[in-house]
This record gives C-alpha cells, sequence and structure tokens, in this order.
C-alpha cells in the first residue's frame, strides 16, 4: 500500500537520497575493511605462540562480538530508524541466554 | 476465486479447513483440537481421581496410573489450555487491532498443523507400547530409566513438533501486532487482550527455545546414544532440570497472561466502565513477563542448589506477587461502581478473582525455600498449581468460550445452560482441589498411585473425587449448549453483547473474511465505545472502500506438518526396526520438500473486488 511506504515523493527526495546512499555505501565498505582486519588480527592472535590461551580466547571473543555488531548495525541496517523492535528483541534473547550462562555455571557447575 | 457464501458438501468444507490461511478458520481448528484433548485429558483426569477415591483402590495401578497422571498434566498443558488460548488469539486479535489479517497466513496454518500433529504423535503411544510415564515434567533421571517401551520418545519428539508451532505462533502474532494496527491504534491504545498477547508471544519466543535444546538433548540421549544427561558418561542430569524449568516457568505465564487478558475485556465490557489503571496494567503484565524469566530455580529447592541459590530464587519469586496483585486491585477497581451485568463470562471473571488469589496465596508459601522443603512434592503443590490453572486458566478459557462464542459462530450460547455449568464447574472445582491442601500439609505425596487406610486421607481423597464429577458434568453441560446453540440458537448482531467496547464488536458476527470493509480509524482505548458513546454505529474509516487483497488457501502447511509426523515415527523405530531410518528420512524429505514447493511457486494470493464487497457488506448487515 503506497501510505505505508515511508519513502515520500521520490523524484523531489533524489538529491537527498542520493547523498544519503554515498554515505551509507562509506560506512559498508569502512565497516568491511575493518571487519577483515580484526579478522586478520583474530588469525595472528591464535597463530602467535607467545599469548597464553587466557588472553587469546576471551580476546577473539570480544572480537567476535564486535563483528556482530557491525554485520547487525551496518550491513543489516540496524543502525537505521525502524529497527526498534529487533533490537529490543535481539537484545532480550541476548540477556535471557546470559542469565541462562550465568546461573548454569554457578548452580550447576560451581 | 468467489467469496460468495453458499452451500457446500462436508468434503469441500474438509478440504476448506484442510488448506485454510485464515486466522478466523484456524481460530475454529485450535479451539476443536484443544477442545478434544481438553476432554482427553480431562477423561485422564477423572481415571486419576477414580484411582485414588479410596485406599488400596486397583482401577489404575503402578505403571499405567504414571502414564495416565503423565498424560494428564502434559495434555492439559501443551495440548489443551496452550491451544485453547491460541483459538481465541487468532479469532480476535486481528479484530481488535483492526487489521484484515496477519502478518503470516502460510505460517499460522502451519503452526496450527505442527501443534496438531505433535499431539496426534504423543498420544499415538498408548496404541504402541505405552504412554510416556515419566511425569510432565520428564525428569532425565526417570525418562532415561523408562526402556519397556517408547513413551517417553513419543514425548520427546511429539513436544518438539508441536512446539515448534507454537514458536510460529508466537512470531506471527509478534509481527502482526507491530506492523498490522489500524491507523491510530498506538500500543497505548490496544485493548487489554491484545496486550497480553503480545507479551505473552515474547514469552514463548524466548522461553520455548531452552525446551527445544532440553528436548534435543533427551532426544540424543535417547535415541542416538547421546550422554548429556548421563553422569556415568560424564552428563549431568540436573541440566535437564534447569532446561526445563526455565522453559517451565514461564509456561505458566505464558498460560495465566492471556486469561487475565481475557478477564480483563470481560470486567471492563460487564461492567460497562473503562479499565481501571489501564496503563498499570499494562505495566504491570510487562514486569511479570520479565521477572517470569528469573525464578524458574523455585522448583528446585530440594535439588540441593545451596542456601545463596535458593535465596535469591525464593525473593525474586515472592516479588511477582507484587504486579499480580496490582492487577488484582484493578480489576476490583473496574468492577466499582460499574453497572454490572451478571452474564456468564462475568460469573467466571468475579468467581476468578477470590479463587486465583488463593492459588496465588500458596504460591508465595511455596515460594518460602525452607518451608518449600515441607511442601514439595506432596498435595499441597497439586492444590496450588490447580488452583492457579483451573482457577486462573480454565476459567479464563470457559468464559472466553461463552464470551467470543456470538463473535465466533455468530450464535449465542444458552445463558442459563452457561450459568448451570458455571456453578458445578465453580462448586466442583473447589471441592477437588480446597481439601488437597490439607492433604498435602498432612503428608500426601503426589504421582504415587495408592495410599494405604487410616493415614486420615480417605474422607479428603474421596470428596476430591466427588468433586472432580462435578466439574465432568459441568463440562458435558457446556458440549450440550454447544450442540443445542449450533442447531438452533439464536442469531446475534456484530455487537452481541450490546456492550463491545472494542473493534472486534464493530463487524458482523461472523465477521466476513476480509474483517474490515475500509480500515477503521482508530481514536482511543475503547474504539468502538467512543464511537457509540457519540451516537454514531459504526467506526470512522480509515479508507475509501477498494479492491481487498486475501492470500490463498495452500495445503502445504498441512503436508510440512504431516512430514515430521512420519519422521518421528522412523526416528523412534529406528534402533529397532529396518524400516525405522529410511522412513525417518521419508518423513524429513516430505516436509522439505514441500517447504521447497512454497518457496519457488510464485503466490501472489486474490482480490475481492468492490463490487463483491459491497455485496457481502450489506447481506452482513441483513443477517
Ligand atoms: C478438570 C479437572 C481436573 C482434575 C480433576 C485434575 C486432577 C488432577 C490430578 C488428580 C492430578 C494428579 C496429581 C498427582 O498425583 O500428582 C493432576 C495433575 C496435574 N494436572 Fe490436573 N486436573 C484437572 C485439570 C487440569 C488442567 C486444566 C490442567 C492444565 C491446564 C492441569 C494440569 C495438571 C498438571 C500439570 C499436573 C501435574 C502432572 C504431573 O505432575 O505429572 N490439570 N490433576
Ligand atoms: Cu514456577
Amino acid at each position: 500500500m503506497a501510505n505505508q511506504t515511508n519513502s515520500g515523493n521520490e523524484r523531489v527526495d533524489l538529491a537527498y537520497r542520493r547523498r544519503k546512499n554515498a554515505e551509507e555505501m562509506r560506512h559498508q565498505v569502512i565497516a568491511f575493511v575493518l571487519m577483515i582486519l580484526l579478522t586478520l588480527i583474530a588469525f595472528a592472535a591464535v597463530g602467535y605462540e607467545e599469548f597464553s590461551h587466557w588472553f587469546v580466547v576471551p580476546f577473539i571473543l570480544l572480537l567476535a562480538a564486535v563483528q556482530v555488531a557491525f554485520q547487525l548495525y551496518y550491513f543489516m541496517h540496524m543502525s537505521h530508524k525502524g529497527h526498534e523492535f529487533p533490537a529490543m528483541f535481539i537484545y532480550g534473547g541476548v540477556a535471557v541466554m546470559l542469565l541462562l550462562v550465568w546461573a548454569f555455571t554457578t548452580v550447576i557447575w560451581w | 476465486m468467489s467469496t460468495i457464501a453458499r452451500k457446500k458438501g462436508v468434503g469441500a468444507v474438509l478440504w476448506d479447513y484442510l488448506t485454510t490461511v485464515d486466522h478466523k478458520k484456524i481460530a475454529h481448528l485450535y479451539l476443536i483440537a484443544g477442545g478434544i484433548f481438553f476432554l482427553l485429558g480431562g477423561l485422564e483426569a477423572l481415571f486419576i481421581r477414580i484411582q485414588l477415591a479410596k485406599p488400596n483402590n486397583d482401577f489404575l495401578v503402578g505403571g499405567l496410573y504414571n502414564e495416565v497422571l503423565t498424560m494428564h498434566g502434559t495434555t492439559m498443558i501443551f495440548l489443551a489450555a496452550m491451544p485453547l488460548l491460541f483459538a481465541f488469539m487468532n479469532a480476535v486479535i486481528p479484530l481488535q487491532i483492526g487489521a484484515r489479517d496477519v502478518a503470516f497466513p502460510f505460517l499460522n496454518a502451519l503452526g496450527f498443523w505442527m501443534f496438531f500433529f505433535g499431539g496426534l504423535f504423543l498420544n499415538c503411544s498408548w496404541f504402541l507400547g505405552g504412554a510416556p510415564d515419566a511425569g510432565w515434567t520428564s525428569y532425565a533421571s526417570l525418562s532415561l530409566e523408562s526402556k519397556a517401551h517408547h513413551g517417553i520418545d513419543f514425548y520427546t519428539l511429539g513436544l518438539q513438533i508441536s512446539g515448534f508451532g507454537t514458536i510460529m505462533g508466537a512470531i506471527n502474532f509478534l509481527v502482526t501486532i507491530i506492523n498490522m494496527r489500524a491507523p491510530g491504534m498506538t500500543f497505548m491504545r490496544m485493548p487489554m487482550f491484545t496486550w497480553a498477547t503480545f507479551v505473552t508471544s515474547a514469552l514463548i519466543l524466548f522461553a520455548f527455545p531452552p525446551l527445544t535444546v532440553g528436548l534435543i538433548f533427551m532426544m540424543m540421549d535417547r535415541l542416538f546414544g547421546g550422554n548429556f544427561f548421563n553422569p556415568a558418561a560424564g552428563g549431568n542430569t540436573i541440566i535437564w532440570e534447569h532446561l526445563f524449568w526455565v522453559f517451565g516457568h514461564p509456561e505458566v505465564y505464558i498460560l495465566i497472561l492471556p486469561s487475565f487478558g481475557i478477564f480483563s475485556e470481560i470486567f471492563a465490557t460487564f461492567s460497562r466502565k473503562r479499565l481501571f489503571g489501564y496503563s498499570s496494567m499494562v505495566f504491570a503484565t510487562v514486569l511479570i513477563a520479565f521477572l517470569g524469566f528469573m525464578v524458574w530455580a523455585h522448583h528446585m529447592f530440594t535439588v540441593g542448589m545451596g542456601p545463596i541459590a535458593n535465596a535469591i530464587f525464593a525473593v525474586a519469586t515472592m516479588t511477582i506477587a507484587v504486579p499480580t496483585g496490582v492487577k488484582i486491585f484493578n480489576w476490583l477497581f473496574t468492577m466499582w461502581g460499574g453497572s454490572i451485568k451478571f452474564t456468564t463470562p462475568m460469573h467466571y471473571a468475579v468467581a476468578f478473582i477470590p479463587s486465583f488469589v488463593m492459588g496465588g496465596v500458596t504460591g508465595v508459601m511455596l515460594s518460602a525455600a525452607a518451608a518449600d522443603y515441607q511442601y514439595h512434592d506432596s498435595y499441597f503443590v497439586v492444590a496450588h498449581f490447580h488452583y492457579v490453572i483451573v482457577g486462573g486458566v480454565v476459567f479464563a478459557l470457559l468464559a472466553g468460550t461463552h464470551y467470543w462464542w456470538p463473535k465466533m459462530f455468530g450464535r449465542m450460547l444458552n445463558e442459563t445452560l452457561g450459568k448451570i455449568t458455571f456453578w458445578l464447574f465453580f462448586i466442583g472445582f473447589h471441592l477437588t482441589f480446597f481439601i488437597q491442601h490439607f492433604l498435602g500439609l498432612t503428608g500426601m505425596p503426589r504421582r504415587v498411585f495408592t495410599y494405604l487406610p487410616n493415614q486420615g486421607w480417605e474422607t479428603g481423597n474421596f470428596v476430591s473425587t466427588v468433586g472432580a464429577f462435578f466439574m465432568a458434568i459441568a463440562t458435558v453441560i457446556l458440549l450440550i449448549n454447544i450442540v443445542i446453540t449450533t442447531v438452533k440458537g439464536e442469531k446475534v448482531p456484530g455487537d452481541a453483547w450490546g456492550d463491545g467496547r472494542t473493534l472486534e464488536w464493530a463487524i458482523a458476527s461472523p465477521p466476513p473474511v476480509y474483517n474490515f470493509a475500509q480500515t477503521p480509524l482508530v481514536r482511543g482505548l475503547d474504539a468502538f465505545w467512543l464511537e457509540k458513546m457519540e451516537g454514531k454505529k459504526e467506526l470512522t474509516p480509515a479508507e475509501p472502500l477498494g479492491d481487498i487483497h486475501m492470500p490463498n488457501s495452500s495445503f502445504l502447511p498441512f503436508v510440512i506438518a504431516f512430514g515430521l509426523f512420519v519422521a518421528a515415527f522412523g526416528f523412534t523405530y529406528h534402533n529397532d526396526a529396518g524400516w525405522g531410518l529410511p522412513v525417518g528420512i521419508l518423513g524429513l524429505l516430505i516436509t522439505l520438500g514441500s517447504m521447497f514447493l512454497r518457496s519457488v511457486i510464485d503466490d501472489h494470493g486474490f482480490h475481492i473486488h468492490k463490487e463483491e464487497v459491497l455485496e457481502l457488506e450489506k447481506k452482513g448487515a441483513n443477517a
């Protein structure tokens, strides 16, 4: 239905949308380069013998979390308006999972 | 494709229901299937009560009692209470938010058929060696030892399939409520039942995955040589208990929150007053759902989690009483000063308050961890959960049946018979379960198939059994009422009770396929009531009359679910018979094949043209 799209009149907005798209593209490229960099760092961290496991494991988990954020916010457009509900449910799910893991590690396998 | 109603043969009607993606017909399917399972679970309850009516009885002995008890609990929770709530959600939610359909009609149908085939599979166990016998909680330490027959496998696979269906239903409602509200219907103008459905669906979305994981582990352990719960091989049987209750406690709120929603509608309608404290009701609902996730271990106080864990979970549990109390007071204040009409639904609503509060009070008693060492696994617990589940959920289901029956089927259930049902059920309920508190306090253990004479338990058990028969008679009268109404009930207008407040009462009963000829404009809470107060008979439309787009029917949901049903048989028997594995794979192929068809076939639906809509509207107005 036409009145349910939020793009308004296409021709009037053209210049604005051009600029917006270009900006969007730049963000995506930057995010993409950063993600490749993070992946390389992760490989290096695992490959480098001097680092102990106690450092490497949390470190690459942290990198993984950053990657997920990039993926969601830049490639899947969660940074845009209109994604409040997906964000809420994702964070809700994460919270439930963390609670579970925390409870299991303290109550079952202390 | 014509949408004009005409007389159809039995075969055509059947085919219509097998392929329907219309939320109103899916509601009928949930109501029928859930109703049948409710009768089955009720029959099992009667058998339990007959066995326990006198000491040393031998009506159902040992293993058979365990099977009946397990199936009673499992059936009532998963196959009766939840699907019946889904029936009302399907029937009412799109109407309450002014939508023509749900967001994912195909998924909605698939959800129903998954539930149906899962339930069917579970009950096939009766004819194939024996039903599951480790309780509805199916603790791993019991269920892994149940090796005489495949009962537990029917439990794991059956619940797995029906659980998928439930998750699909929940996702569909979440998206429907977020995306498809009519113009003007902000979140804080949604009817309470819609809010309850929304929050419940979120609970399902988060609570069912732990069950799914637990069931997969259980399936691995029993059928594929896994050792997740086997301590001898490094597993841990307690993990099942946690996974089950991480699901299980939110599950009780999945049942009670929609029931609260139903009662909120009924209180406001028949007090002919706005729901008192609407925003605090919304807040309380969300808070209950949130807290509901942090209390699961109150089912495990006696497992040996240690004093700190017990204390934390005890306190967390007690806090839930606060938002619940807020709701109770809001209902009381809704009635206060209202001009109350004591219809059958209102009878249930009024009776619900003291009954449910009693269950809540025993709940707070149980949440005191130290005291729970005394109560646990006794009949006191049985009394508690029946007070909340029957006094809360079942009352709500019966109330909702009477309240929305005219909307769903266009005919009013007989009020006199309805009130007879109510009184018999109400009296029977308290007879059955009140005395069980004292049986429990004097030490009668639950889940044991008999007891010895002269322990002071004879009278209590006998009274309890008599009460169960009252409820059975009440149910039979309800069935008679339904038959009479279907044959010659009085036809009703759209606003069947005359006091409807929400959008569903603004359209014909039963509603036309497309629900609203024109999407309504919502100008406040209780949108239809507002219009009526301004002297109007209809809603203000938000759009001109035009062609209406509708989804096509499809047989694929049935086939997808049927494939899993076949696969479940195959994998259950794959260790005993050569045909098991091929049948299992065949079933999966049926499912995946029809999913593939669904993806490749382009289906754009069809349009109901403006002229046809006009004609249908005219007929609806005259009916
Ligand atoms: C209609 C009248 C009902 C009667 C007479 C009845 C009776 C009983 C009885 C006698 C037990 C056995 C208690 C024990 O020994 O552990 C039981 C257990 C149970 N009932 Fe009901 N019940 C009724 C309705 C319901 C409903 C509507 C639900 C759920 C929606 C329900 C859920 C359960 C559950 C979960 C258990 C525990 C099963 C287990 O621990 O294995 N009951 N009921
Ligand atoms: Cu609980």
